[in-house]
Formats: structure tokens, C-alpha cells, sequence
């Protein structure tokens, strides 16, 4: 029963094709077998958000998706916001308004907040709250990463603009 | 360094340098890795031919082990080794760090579990595996036989038998001063509580790991993965595993939260070494969150009977306390401090003619505790500040008034306790606490906020406030050092002793550093818990990075900015006096034209063959140590206002001020986002978090959806005052801690608050507040 | 907490899953895996085989016919939440979905997953009793259909036979500007409720024609307050009216823990009760 299959996948936006126990979980294949070690494990139950990534463009929790599930998709994951010369707006902001303190949450705040963006480019800070109460931070306090969220929203209206 | 005992009249200079960032709220260096997800947790440490570790624990939380049957997990596939307490019979129970206090040491524990398991997690035995699925696999097919004894829950009952000739109750610490039975026997009142807290702790994020190495072609074992606490663990871990310390090598990467749980040392550390020293292949361990919480150091959880003795106007006269720590099943590294710090801190800001405590340090068959942010401190804030609520109530006094009357003043700094804590004598050392009482009553609105409460209640809401004073300790010594130097390329490079928890500690240093050097701090390379790079460290705890690290790099800067000035000087032919250093330029302080020299210049003319350089020490570069025999005491105010939703029994902290005099803010943004980050943690003890167990001691509190940690739904509109009022004289910088403060007051506010909004002084005993027990006190009430 | 061994199997036609299903030693069915995931990686939950639904064709969307919404058993609830007929006509179920979980839970959580789960708690469970809701159930003899009130066999177990499988819920509507109200408590937002209360009523001329009330989290199955309803029917919504109907809530059997014990259970299941009465009749257009 140590059962394995091969999946092909896109992962911000590169294709990947390699061998997965049925078992292990979008998480850990991520991590391990695709070395991005980017997305983090803070409960392995879903509770947390950190392990929190994109799939076809919505945010889900890797650790409650089977990394056989996510063959034939798109994975966006934190290490596939911004590009080398510039940061996505929220990391931008999130490094200006001091979002982060250990860093271990973040990845899964930014996602959660990349597709809440697309979805409400023009949030109250009351929505941005809601849009985050699944994810956990033992740091901040999380007011800082509601700053962070707004200020990101706004440059983002404004480049599109 | 400023003699630390002479009373300090005026405020002192700060230390200003020509840098001009200490005092910013710069960005942070640390940031750019992390939002990229290119950080480098525990987990994220991966060597060639890795180990995967996993424990088995004990499933009983009180039991004689008869027999552990490994046989058919070793078959299972993947597996290379398990091992039992006998494998490791030859490393010896984990010590704990130099204390005072004797007799600690039989209930030291175990790197496994010999002949009796003693809480439910324990580590009873350890299976090592090709992958992390399959050591798994195998754990669960390890059978451990054992006969179940009683368990023992509650540390105020009875004491059991920890083991043959030893009880329960490892030590008892006791402090005193005064005349305390004249205190009651005089007294115009006698004010008694019994109150507990919950017992809770740091829940971090990142789970604990530890991934270990060896080395052979250089025959050094290397941990990765740790954080706090490097060098004493290295130390510790030599000795145990019989290597010479220079043998052993720790490293840190990324930290995702400590808060006084992560970083000490634990069963699995050692076992992690210990198999890769045997095994000859690294060991990787990642705890999962599970066992995190069963495992993890638990804290907090104490009783107290306590008694104070008021005279007719309110003031303390005296205060009695005996309490009840629950340890849990074994003495870790932190000894007795917990209990040492509550009994030395509880009195606080106020003056107190005499005191009296006895801390019953006591095990129970339960996760074994140590420090959590704030230690001690949260505890006896909520007791003593119940306390001083009480006595307003009993003699008909304004809250706020009946501690006007008791804060120690500011004309009383510093102002020795004959008390001591972790060793220090207890010499407040600066402070204008009613000064910060005002201001934070002021930009609360407190006065106001009477009003409004009056207003809502008669609309039919049930409503309140409560205030809670607090003293922090910071700045914990003896000594840490840093090395700061500049290469040839004019690169500024600044090695400490420091550790990280995630706290931002290498922006404060490199603000330091700057500030005293005059370079760029976003330029400057921060290297932390290494203790391959700096031989001696004492850490990141007890909020004295800032102080001690942060002292010592100012004292380093400075004389690198000596060292360049006094080269830069011949070469220029100027004297040091008349040259200064801006964004790495040696140059003309007085602005005018001239010529100047770059820091890199400057660092090659001081190399090793550099003929200037003969007869003495190459290099631009300087290492100082900062030496503390005493605490820095930060303190503040916690104000907050709450609802309660008669219905539910829910308590919601609408709005929450913390007022924090920390000496001063080396980075106002990083302050605040401590004391904010803190605040929800202490909100979290207050109101949601709590480890139970049922009467067998099984744990109840397994997993994210039995411990509830707060979200941002539960958190209030959270204001931060930052006070610099009361520089520190202890250090060059004028720093206090600034870790702890917004978690310290947070459970003895949320009390007082809800005593408020119930009208019923005294009706919140407990910690957490839980909606049913509000439900059913507002039943008792009506 | 990694997940113990098993098989897998992604079917793509409901006749497959239902022939794996009916074949296979110790299945599990996988659908959103909000509940199946955490059991699996908690190792609480250990099938030879997991038979994954979300290749399936035909087990997903919203359609209405003859007064009712047809909601595939693997729609999820991000989409039912976001699907204009749920919105114009299912406004309770609109409001429910606000509690259960979070954003990311509800991008894969599926309204089959949650009935089937039948955690005592689950908000989705609750609105589908409010609602009468009937079940689409196939299995190897064929399809059946039952009532969500015969659903709940015991604590976590649906009245389905081990090779039988949901397909679809039918939830009859109320008519437009009917009075609807979901409310829960929680310790924190987005954990499961430790009681809820849905309430359902029309107007006309001043008197309730129509009500449902039904609590969630008191016992195995959500509950509908029968007596209460017949209280309310026919009579004039005032505020003591409202607080008798909630009154029945200090009566019923409830569940008991250490952190939710009988006594406060009923003491929620009525101030929530309450609270939701006030707000449909709000909605329907008639204050107390």
C-alpha cells in the first residue's frame, strides 16, 4: 500500500512533473519534493492557515489537499508572488508596516490576502479582518498586517489605475 | 558604564550618535527572506542521507513501565534504529541552569522515560526512519506495556511520591521582609483572596525541531534549528554527549516565535545529537502540533492564598502570599526561577513595608512548564492588582485612587526591595509611575469613559473597565558581548552572543551599530545565535537583547569609530576631534569641503600588511562586553474596556490601551509591534487558552480546535502609549526591555473589567474567563 | 501527524465511485477534505482506500425546479455562497455560510461533505433541517431519496449504507421576503458553533403563516422546535410571544461537556433562539 503516482502540475507558473506517495499531502510535496520550502506546516489540521497557498487560483490549505489532488493544476505559492527585481505589493507593504515578526505565519497570509485582493481590490479594514480571521499569528497582534493589506489594496488599485 | 546604585535626580544625557536612526521606525533587515518564503526554519534544514526522527510517548499519564516491544516496528520498511531508555541509559537527566535554590536535582528528567512514565507525552522511545511517513508507520507499531499508578493533578492537594525518599514537592521558595505579623496585627483591614491562574503558554507558531550533524572530517557535531539560548545548550549538550564544547557547534536560522518555550533544552535535542554522533547520518526531528502541545513547556498555571494588610487610608501595610506552581511532572532548565520570579516581583510598583511569600514548587502528572513571556509576572500582576481592587472595594475607594496612594514615586527611584529574583537584587531603577498612570487615564479617556459606561448601562448593557499597573524585568545579565568590524569592501559586519525569537533583533543592533558608527543600518550583516562565530552568548530571554546585546554593540561601535578616527586622522592629517563619519565617509565634522576617506579605505590601511599596522592588532574591528549586575525594571499600564453579552456570557474587549515605559525605543515600530503582538497572547490567557486535562490526566487541549489561540476576530482596537520617561541608568543607551510588557498586565485588566461590567467587585477569580462561568455568575448576580 | 497508508482512487463518473465503493475493504469517501484531511493526518481515521469525488462528473451546481434548489452533493461552499439563486433564494443558507469555517475552508468544503460529516455542530446541517431539506442518495439497488430529519442515525452517523452515496439536496425555498435569521455562538469566529439557531417565518396581516425553528449543536442531529413552532403559528409575533418560543429551549435535552455543559447549552439555545425570531420577523418585515 506504499502506493505513488505520477502527477504533472504548474507551480507559479513553471511545470513540474514528479512522483508523489498517494498519502502525502500538497504540503509536503511542495516542500519536499519540490524543494520550496516557502509554504509552512503550523498544524497539519487546518486550523492555522500558515501551509495556506493558491490552487486555480483560490486559496486552500495544502496540509487538506492531497498532493495527487493537485494534478492537472495551477499552484501559486509564496515564492511566486513578486519576481526577482520586485516585490508583490503586499510583501512590499507587509516589509513597510512591520506585517511580520517571525515571518513563519506569513506566507500564508500573503496568499490568503493575494486572492482576497483580486476578489475585493477595494476592502474596508472590518472585510480585510474577515478575510484573515482563518489565519493564526502569534506575533503581531495583526493590526500591522491589516495596514499592510489596505496600503497593498491602494497601490494596487493605483497601478492599475 | 554609570554607577547603577547612585539615585539618579535629573534625567541622564541620552547617548546620541552621529548616525541619527536609533529612535526610527526603520523597516526591518530581516524582512526581505521572509516575505519571499526563502527563510530557513527547522524544517526547512534538509542534509544528504537525513534521518527522520519520531517519538513515541506516553499515552498514561502516570504509569510503571514494564516492557517496551519494538520488534515489529523494526521491520517495518525504511526504519534503521530504535531506540529505548536503554540505548541511552549512558546520557545523563537534563540539568538545569545555576540557581539558588537545592534539591532540584532527582527530578531532573529523562532523554527517555526509564522505568516510570510521568505525564502524557513523555518520551518513552524513538524511532529513526528513511522519511518522515514511515518513521511514523513504525512509531505507532511500538507497544508500551505498563501499570497504570495514580495520578496526581492538583498541586494544591496532598503531595504524593515522586520516587522513594522524595515527595512531591521539590523546594518551597520563600522571601521575606518587615514585620509582617505586626503588619496584620496592626492593620485597619485585612484584605484575603484565593485566586488561579490557567495554565497556558507560548504555542509558537513553527512547532519545535532540531536537526543534527556530525561533522567527521572536522569532528564537530552541529545542531541546527535552535534559538534562545545557544551557547549554555552547547555547553550542556558537550557534557552530556561527553564532547569538548568546541566540538560541538549550534546554529540558528529562522525562528518562528519563541517566547520563553522555545530554545531550551529538551529530551529531544539531545536524542537528535545523541543519533548522530551513533548513527553516523544527520537526524532531523520536526515536532507536529500534536505533540507540541503535550510535549512543548506548558506555564503559568499557579494558585494563590493571599492576604494583605491595609491601614485606613488604603496603603499596603503588608502582604502575605503562599502559593501553589504547578511544575508538571518534571524540574526543566529553568529550575525554580518561575516560582522565585513570582515571589520576587509580585509586590510590583507599589511600596511595601512588609512582605511575606512561600512558593510551593510542586509536580503533577502533567506536561512539565517553564517560562512563557512575562513569567511570573502575568501570574502575580493578576493576583496583586486583584488584590488592590479588593482593598478599593472593601474601603470604599476610587480604583485609581487606592494606587496613587501605594505606587512607589518617582522621587523614591531607585528603589531597593530587600527581595532578590534570578539572582539580582531588586533595585527598581527608574520610574515616574504616577506620571505614566496619568497619561495613559488621559489618552484612555478614563474620566470620560465613566460617563459613557453610565450611559450604556442604563441602555441596558452590560459593560466595564478595569486597569492593571505593571513592572516588568528586563535586561537580565550578567554579560553578552559583540564584535563589530568593517572589512575592505567598507562592510560592517556585527557578530553576537544574541539569539533570535523573530523579535527584530537585528534591526535594534544594527540601529545601534549605525547610530554609533555613522554607517548605513540597512548595510549592515547581523550574525546571531552561532556560537561557531562569538565563544561565549547568554542569549535572547527574559526581553535583555536590546539591553545587554544592544549596550554591548553601542560600546563595539564606538570604539570602531575611535579606531577610525585615530587611522583616518594620520592619514588626513587632522585630529580625530575634528572628523566624524556619515554614511560610511570619514570626514570633516565641521561640514566643510575637504578631503575624506571612505570606512573601506580606512579598514585596508589597517590590514595585516599594512606596515601602520605593526606591532599591533589588525583590523578594524572591536569586540566589548557590557556586564549587568542589575535588572532594568520597564512598567506600564493596561486599560482596557469590555462588553459582555449577557446571553452568551461572551467577553469582548471592545478597546485596549497599554501604556509601556521602556527607557527608551531604539525602534518605535518594533516596540509597538511587540507590546501589541503581546497584548493578544495575554488576551489569550485571559479569555480562550488553557491546557485541561481530564481526571485520568489525559490531556483535552490536543489540537488548534480544543487550544484556541485568539484570531483577529477576538482581538480589541488595541493602542500602544511608548514611554521614555524613565531612562535606564544601568546602561549607555537608556534601554529597557520592551518583550514582555504588553502581556504582563493583560489577565489582571480583563478581571477588573469584568468585575466592572458585572458590578461586583471580586466576582473573577480564575484565569481564563470562560463565557460559561460568566453565564453562570451573571445568574448568581441577578 | 502524517496520514497511515491507503489506495487510492479517483473515479470519474458517480457509477465508478459507487462500483469502488460497493468493492473495496474499509473505503473512505473523499470530497472537500476540510474533515476527511485532519481525521486522516490525525491518524483518528485510517481507510484501506480513499475514494476521491472531485473528478466526478455530475455532482456539482445549483439548479432550481418545482420550488426547490437542486445543489449537487460536491458544489462547494465558497461557490454556494457566491451562486445568485443560493443568494435570491436561499437567503439562510447565504447567512449559515458566513460561520462555517473560513475563506480557505470554504474554497474546497463542500455542502455533501458537511451533511455527511454530520458533526453536531456544522451550521450547514442546521440550515438543511430548517429548510426540510430533501436527499439524493445512490447506492448499488439504485437511487432513493430521504428527509434530513431521518438522516442523523447517531453522533456522526448518517443513515446511509456503507456502499450508498449523496448526491444531490434538495432545499424547498420560502417564498421572496420571507423572514430568515442564522445566528451562532462561538468561542471564536469560524469555529463550530457550540449552539446555533435558525429561524424561518412568514407575515401576513400581522400574523406568522408560516415558521421554522431549529437548533443546532444540542444533540446529535439539529432540532426542530416543534412546539414552539406550533406556538408561533397563527399568532401575533410579539416580544413575550418571541420569548415564549425561546423559552422551549430551557426544555430540550441538550449535549454536555466539560467547556459546554447541558445547562449553558440550553441557556444559548435560547438567547439565540431569540435573537433569531427578532431578526426574521425584522426581515419579514414586521418588528416585535
Amino acid at each position: 500500500m506504499m502506493e505513488s503516482r505520477r502527477i504533472a502540475l504548474i507551480v507559479n507558473g513553471a511545470r513540474h512533473e514528479a512522483e508523489t506517495p498517494v498519502r502525502q499531502h500538497l504540503g509536503d510535496f511542495l516542500r519536499g519534493t519540490l524543494g520550496l520550502t516557502g509554504t509552512h506546516l503550523g498544524c497539519e489540521h487546518g486550523v492555522c492557515g500558515a501551509c495556506t497557498v493558491l490552487v486555480d487560483g483560490r486559496a486552500v490549505r495544502a496540509c487538506l489537499m492531497l498532493a495527487v489532488q493537485a494534478d492537472g493544476r495551477e499552484v501559486t505559492t509564496v515564492e511566486g508572488m513578486g519576481t526577482e527585481d520586485a516585490l508583490h505589493p503586499l510583501q512590499a507593504a507587509f516589509c513597510a508596516h512591520h506585517g511580520l515578526q517571525c515571518g513563519f505565519c506569513t506566507p500564508g497570509m500573503l496568499t490568503t490576502l493575494a486572492e482576497f485582493l483580486e476578489v475585493h481590490p477595494d476592502p474596508t479594514a472590518a472585510e480585510v479582518r474577515i478575510a484573515i480571521s482563518g489565519n493564526l499569528c502569534r506575533c503581531t497582534g495583526y493590526d500591522s498586517i491589516v495596514t499592510a493589506a489596505l496600503e497593498a489594496a491602494r497601490a494596487m488599485r493605483d497601478a492599475r489605475a | 558604564m554609570t554607577d547603577a546604585l547612585a539615585p539618579v535626580k535629573e534625567r541622564p544625557a541620552l547617548a546620541r550618535g552621529p548616525g541619527k536612526v536609533v529612535g526610527h521606525a526603520v523597516t526591518r533587515i530581516e524582512d526581505g527572506p521572509l516575505v519571499r518564503g526563502e527563510g530557513l526554519f527547522a524544517a526547512d534544514v534538509n542534509f544528504p542521507r537525513q534521518l527522520h526522527m519520531r517519538m513515541v510517548r506516553a499515552e498514561l499519564a502516570h504509569a510503571r513501565i514494564l516492557a517496551v516491544s519494538t520488534d515489529a516496528a523494526r521491520a517495518m520498511p525504511g526504519v534503521v534504529a530504535i531506540w529505548t531508555a536503554e540505548d541511552v541509559a549512558d546520557i545523563p537527566l537534563i540539568p538545569f541552569r545555576a540557581t539558588k535554590v537545592r534539591g532540584l536535582e532527582p527530578y531532573c528528567q529523562p532523554v527517555l522515560a526509564r522505568d516510570r512514565m510521568r505525564y502524557v507525552g513523555e518520551p518513552v522511545a524513538v524511532v529513526f526512519a528513511d522519511d518522515p511517513y514511515r518513521a511514523e508507520d513504525a512509531a505507532e507499531l511500538v507497544v508500551v506495556e505498563a501499570e497504570e499508578l495514580s495520578v496526581l493533578l492538583d498541586a494544591t492537594a496532598p503531595l504524593g511520591e515522586f520516587s522513594p525518599g522524595q515527595d512531591t514537592e521539590p523546594t518551597i521558595v520563600r522571601k521575606a521582609y518587615g514585620e509582617i505579623d505586626a503588619a496584620f496585627r496592626d492593620a485597619h483591614a485585612v484584605v484575603e483572596l484565593e485566586l488561579s491562574v490557567g495554565r497556558h503558554s507560548g504555542v509558537p507558531l513553527e512547532t519545535r525541531g532540531a536537526i543534527a550533524r556530525y561533522d567527521a572530517a572536522h569532528d564537530v557535531l552541529e545542531l541546527h534549528g535552535t534559538a534562545k539560548k545557544q551557547h549554555w545548550n552547547r555547553d550542556e549538550i558537550a557534557r552530556l554527549l561527553g564532547r569538548p564544547p568546541q566540538g560541538v557547534h549550534l546554529f540558528e536560522g529562522h525562528v518562528g516565535g519563541g517566547f520563553g518555550v522555545r530554545g531550551e533544552l529538551y529530551p529531544e535535542d539531545l536524542l537528535v545529537c545523541a543519533a548522530a554522533l551513533r548513527l553516523r547520518r544527520p537526524v532531523k526531528w520536526i515536532e507536529d502540533r500534536r505533540e507540541h502541545l503535550v510535549a512543548t513547556n506548558h506555564s503559568r498555571e499557579q494558585h494563590h492564598r493571599i492576604r494583605a494588610a491595609v491601614d485606613a487610608e488604603g496603603r499596603l501595610l503588608g502582604i502575605d502570599d503562599v502559593f501553589f506552581h504547578d511544575q508538571g511532572a518534571y524540574v526543566r532548565t529553568h529550575g525554580a526561577r518561575v516560582v522565585d520570579l513570582a515571589a520576587g516581583m509580585l509586590p510590583g510598583p507599589y511600596r511595601l513595608p512588609a512582605y511575606r511569600v512561600a512558593g510551593h514548587f510542586r509536580l503533577t502528572n502533567k506536561t512539565p512548564s517553564a517560562t512563557y513571556r512575562a513569567p511570573g509576572r502575568f501570574e502575580t500582576t493578576f493576583v496583586r492588582e486583584r488584590l488592590m481592587d479588593a482593598i478599593a472595594a472593601r474601603l470604599g475607594l476610587d480604583r485609581v485612587e487606592v494606587r496613587r496612594r501605594n505606587l512607589v514615586s518617582a522621587a523614591e527611584m531607585p528603589h531597593a526591595r530587600p527581595l532578590d529574583a534570578l539572582g539580582t537584587e531588586i533595585v527598581l531603577d527608574s520610574g515616574d509611575y504616577e506620571g505614566l498612570l496619568d497619561k495613559a487615564l488621559s489618552r484612555f479617556g478614563w474620566n470620560a469613559l465613566q460617563g459613557e459606561l453610565a450611559a450604556r448601562r442604563a441602555a441596558g448593557e452590560c459593560v466595564g473597565a478595569g486597569l492593571a499597573f505593571f513592572v516588568e524585568k528586563s535586561g537580565l545579565g550578567p554579560s553578552d558581548g559583540v564584535r563589530v568590524s568593517v572589512d575592505a569592501n567598507g562592510a560592517v559586519e556585527l557578530v553576537s552572543g544574541a539569539a533570535s525569537v523573530g523579535q527584530g533583533v537585528e534591526t535594534a543592533l544594527a540601529q545601534i551599530c549605525a547610530e554609533a558608527l555613522g554607517v548605513d543600518y540597512a548595510r549592515i550583516r547581523v550574525v546571531r545565535g552561532r556560537t561557531d562565530r562569538i565563544e561565549f552568548g547568554n542569549g535572547a530571554h527574559a526581553s535583555r537583547v536590546t539591553v545587554m546585546s544592544g549596550s554591548a554593540t553601542w560600546e563595539a561601535a564606538l570604539a570602531v569609530r575611535a579606531m577610525a578616527l585615530d587611522t583616518a586622522a594620520t592619514l588626513l592629517q587632522l585630529r580625530p576631534s575634528d572628523l566624524t563619519i556619515r554614511d560610511g565617509e570619514v570626514c570633516r565634522a565641521d561640514g566643510l569641503p575637504g578631503p575624506s576617506l571612505a570606512l573601506a579605505e580606512v579598514a585596508r590601511r589597517m590590514g595585516p600588511n599594512s606596515p601602520a599596522m605593526r606591532g599591533r592588532t589588525p583590523g578594524l574591528t572591536a569586540e566589548k562586553w557590557f556586564w549587568s549586575d542589575h535588572m532594568a525594571y520597564p512598567y506600564g499600564v493596561h486599560l482596557v474596556l469590555v462588553r459582555i453579552d449577557r446571553g452568551t456570557g461572551q467577553v469582548v474587549a471592545e478597546r485596549y490601551l497599554v501604556a509601556n515605559d521602556i527607557g527608551r525605543a531604539i525602534n518605535p515600530m518594533l516596540v509597538e509591534g511587540q507590546i501589541v503582538g503581546g497584548l493578544a497572547q495575554g488576551l489569550g490567557g485571559a479569555l480562550l487558552e488553557e491546557f485541561r486535562y481530564d481526571p485520568s490526566g489525559q490531556p483535552l487541549s490536543t489540537t488548534f480546535a480544543d487550544y484556541l489561540i485568539p484570531t483577529i476576530a477576538e482581538m480589541p482596537a488595541a493602542d500602544v502609549l511608548i514611554a521614555e520617561d524613565a531612562p535606564s541608568p544601568l546602561n549607555p543607551l537608556g534601554v529597557k526591555g520592551a518583550g514582555e510588557g504588553g502581556t504582563n498586565g493583560v489577565g489582571a485588566a480583563i478581571a477588573a473589567a469584568v468585575d466592572d461590567a458585572l458590578l461586583r467587585p471580586g466576582a473573577v477569580t480564575a484565569l481564563p474567563v470562560v463565557p460559561a462561568t460568566v453565564r453562570r455568575l451573571l445568574d448568581t448576580l441577578a | 501527524m502524517k496520514a497511515a497508508p491507503f489506495a487510492y482512487h479517483d473515479p470519474r463518473s458517480i457509477d465508478e465511485a459507487l462500483h469502488l465503493l460497493a468493492t473495496l475493504e474499509n473505503p473512505r469517501l473523499l470530497a472537500g477534505g476540510q474533515s476527511l484531511m485532519p481525521m486522516l493526518n490525525m491518524r483518528v481515521a485510517f481507510p484501506d482506500h480513499v475514494i476521491d469525488l472531485n473528478r466526478v462528473e455530475g455532482l456539482e451546481g445549483v439548479t432550481e425546479q418545482d420550488g426547490a434548489l437542486r445543489i449537487g452533493a460536491m458544489t462547494r461552499q465558497r461557490d454556494l455562497e457566491e451562486h445568485p439563486l443560493t443568494r435570491a433564494r436561499l437567503p439562510l443558507m447565504t447567512e449559515a455560510l458566513t460561520f462555517v469555517g473560513h475563506w480557505q475552508t470554504r474554497n474546497r468544503g463542500t455542502i455533501g461533505g458537511s451533511l455527511c460529516n454530520l458533526d453536531p455542530s456544522a451550521e450547514l446541517v442546521a440550515v438543511a433541517a430548517a429548510l426540510d431539506a430533501v436527499l439524493e442518495v445512490r447506492g448499488p439497488a439504485g437511487a432513493r431519496e430521504l428527509s434530513i430529519h431521518d438522516f442523523p442515525e447517531g453522533l456522526m452517523t448518517p443513515a446511509l449504507a456503507p456502499e450508498e452515496m449523496l448526491t444531490a439536496i434538495r432545499l424547498p425555498f420560502w417564498p421572496a421576503g420571507h423572514g430568515y435569521c442564522f445566528a451562532e455562538f462561538a468561542r471564536r469566529h469560524g469555529d463550530y458553533a457550540i449552539v446555533s439557531a435558525a429561524a424561518l417565518l412568514m407575515l401576513e396581516g400581522g400574523r406568522v403563516t408560516r415558521v421554522s425553528i431549529t437548533l443546532g449543536g444540542v444533540g446529535a442531529g439539529p432540532l426542530r422546535l416543534r412546539e414552539a413552532e406550533a406556538m408561533l403559528l397563527g399568532a401575533v409575533p410579539s416580544a413575550e410571544a418571541i420569548r415564549g418560543a425561546a423559552a422551549h429551549c430551557e426544555r430540550i435535552e441538550a449535549m454536555s461537556d466539560p467547556q459546554a455543559p447541558a445547562w449553558y447549552r440550553r441557556r444559548l439555545a435560547a438567547t439565540l433562539m431569540r435573537r433569531a425570531l427578532e431578526k426574521a420577523l425584522a426581515r419579514a418585515g414586521g418588528a416585535a
